[in-house]
């Protein structure tokens, strides 16, 4: 069952001076419980195609369906309205809000969804738990390092029950072994949970975790291949 | 846990949290603290015309406060005064006779309003019998007694127990003239009240003019409250249709005026003040925005409704400005406590204010209701100083907002 499909997308951003083509009708199709990742050099679009993808921004042109609704169409309010129950984000800088512990940080979604208190202490115990911070629920993100500050991303993703998760280099700040740890706790959920991830990335060792690899470049897609995961 | 989450922000950066609620405490104790001073001033001119000068409710013949002539006279006063002593909210009762004279001493003269008094019964009305400075208030048993003012006594030149002459017209129309002793100096907060007024026994007024004992130009009534007025008043009027019943206000419309109208300045006063935080605020707010843009888009981006990112800014600045407020109001009302006790002596710079009857000591008066309006003032404030903020926050895009580096 697919859970993303795009059609002959396009983005321009049209600024008083220049017009810069970022996606060039790109089509394309996710299918539930895959690992995919998105490759490409800078400024190939990979970024935009995520915005896209997310509902964070809408294409000039072209058509995106997620879960079988049309989302070029949502106004500002539903479409913020769908990321919450739809899509997880994880960011490459973690944005965690700083001032809540890791636990509110979970729990914030879960209340934003309008969850009640006992179902939202339960999922995010369990969360934290599933990317082993179950020691440092009542830390503050400036207490803990940046893989565990991502691990915490991961749970907050995960805490809406989305549809499925864009990671934006979710690894680009992080050291070899905060990596290896975040893409095994990825990897489990995505096996066992059948948790739909998208990744953009330059790191290969996100690249040799993923099923699927799709290399843009000018905005265009040029190469789209599945592949066995390799163990870094 | 937009509530937590606000309240925490506001204290990420503690030193210009720290600098604007300062700045916040510091306006409001100024504002605080000068209205309790206002109200303290007006509040001792009301009691000053209440307790001193006017009472609380005055009874005439109707003609007599537009033409204070002394054929306007009410022949029974005396038995008017009883029924008004009966109603339960009445304190106390006096029956003026009131007789426009001149004072002349051995060097001038002077304009003056003679008031016939019953020394017991004015003593529960008024409060001049304890303003007598020099001599007593009809204590001696000397013939012909006059308690005058300080300012008429330096203006005639006399001294206690000086000899005066107090000419006027009797009933029939003919001029007379009666010698009196100075028996006692007042002065009260109000100069002029003291260069007019003067008083006398009622009897003498009587054996000066020729009216019968139970006459009366003025009935002087003392209230228990004070907000009880309107009730007294359109009691006795409902008795006596035919006579002028008039509250304080009525008969001082400048100390009421200056009553009402306090209030309205302090509000202008406490506006002015709130505008300029207002601003620091704004200032303040707006640099919390642009530092957390990256974050404010990640709240957008994973579902944060734009009610809720307005509701947390607002909750913010609310904070902000609250905090500020509550420390200026508590700090205000402390040291407005310190000067109710002690006062504040305005001495040196009273003699204009001398003449519209105010009081060198100031007592600032603590008033809860004013650090209510106050803190209602400071909600506003900090609520429109959010609306800026909160604009802002509301005009970020997710998309561009998550990849600005701060």
């Amino acid at each position: 069952m697919s859970v993303i499909e795009i059609h002959k997308v396009t983005k321009i951003y049209d600024d008083a001076e220049v017009k810069v083509s970022a996606i060039n009708g790109i089509t394309l199709t996710i299918e539930e419980g895959e690992f995919t990742a998105i490759v490409g050099p800078s400024g190939s679009g990979k970024t935009t195609l995520l915005n896209l993808l997310g509902g964070l921004d809408k294409p000039t042109t072209g058509e995106i369906q997620i879960n079988g609704t049309k989302i070029n169409d949502l106004r500002s309010s539903q479409m913020i309205d769908f990321r919450l129950f739809n899509i997880g984000f994880v960011f490459q800088a973690y944005n965690l809000i700083p001032v809540l512990s890791a636990r509110e940080n979970v729990e914030f979604i879960m209340e934003l969804q309008g969850k009640g208190k006992t179902e939202r202490r339960k999922r995010s115990s369990d969360l934290l738990k599933s990317v082993g911070l179950a020691e440092r629920m009542n830390s503050r993100p400036s207490k803990l390092s940046g893989g565990q500050q991502q691990r915490i991303a991961v749970a907050r993703a995960l805490a809406s029950k989305p549809r499925f998760i864009l990671a934006d280099e979710p690894t680009a700040n992080l050291d070899s072994v905060s990596t290896k740890n975040l893409l095994d706790i990825m990897e489990r959920l995505n096996h066992e949970e059948k948790i739909t991830f998208i990744f953009s990335t330059h790191d290969q060792r996100v690249v040799n975790k993923a099923h699927r690899v799709i290399t843009i470049e000018d905005g265009k897609i040029i190469s789209d291949r599945n592949q066995e995961p390799q163990s870094n | 846990m937009i509530w937590a989450i606000s309240w925490r922000n506001v204290w990420r950066n503690k030193l210009r949290s720290a600098v604007i609620i300062i700045s916040v405490a510091i306006g409001i104790f100024a504002g605080v603290f000068s209205w309790a001073f206002y109200a303290g001033m007006v509040d001792q001119r009301i009691q000053t015309a209440i307790i001193t000068e006017a009472s609380n409710i005055q009874i005439h013949e109707k003609n007599f406060l537009e033409n204070p002539d002394q054929k306007f006279y009410m022949a029974n006063a005396s038995g008017i005064a009883n029924d008004v002593r009966a109603i339960e909210e009445v304190r106390a009762v006096s029956e003026r006779l009131i007789v426009n004279a001149m004072a002349t001493s051995a060097e001038t003269g002077s304009g003056v309003k003679i008031m016939g008094i019953d020394p017991e019964k004015e003593k529960n009305v008024t409060n001049i019998y304890s303003k007598v400075m020099e001599g007593s208030y009809f204590e001696d048993e000397g013939k012909t007694p006059v308690v005058i003012g300080e300012k008429l006594a330096e203006k005639l030149s006399i001294k206690l127990r000086s000899r005066i002459v107090l000419t006027l017209q009797n009933m029939d129309g003919t001029i007379t003239s009666g010698l009196f002793r100075v028996e006692g100096i007042y002065r009260t907060a109000n100069s002029v009240y003291d260069e007019t007024n003067i008083f006398i026994k009622h009897e003498d007024v009587i054996n000066l003019i020729g009216l019968n004992e139970s006459a009366g130009h003025e009935i002087a009534i003392l209230l228990h409250d004070n907000n009880k007025l309107d009730d007294v008043c359109n009691l006795i009027q409902s008795s006596y249709p035919e006579l002028d019943i008039k509250t304080w206000k009525e008969l001082m419309p400048d100390v009421s005026l200056v009553e009402e109208t306090m209030n309205f300045s302090m509000y202008i006063f406490m506006a002015i003040i709130l505008a300029a935080l207002v601003f620091g605020i704004v200032n303040t707010m707006l640099m919390a925005v642009l530092e957390r843009v990256k974050e404010l888009g990640m709240l957008m981006a994973v579902g944060m409704n734009k009610i809720r990112v307005f509701t947390m800014i607002v909750l913010e600045t609310v904070f902000l400005s609250i905090q500020g407020g509550v420390i200026g109001i508590i700090i205000a009302y402390l040291v407005t406590l310190i000067f109710n006790r002690r006062g504040i002596d305005l001495s040196p710079w009273i003699e204009g204010f001398e003449k519209l009857g105010y009081e060198a000591m100031v007592y600032p008066a603590t008033n809860a209701g004013i650090a209510v309006r106050v803190a209602i003032m400071v909600l506003i404030a900090g609520i429109v100083a959010s609306v800026y903020p909160a604009i802002k926050a509301l005009q970020l895009k997710p998309a561009e907002a998550l990849h600005i580096d701060i």
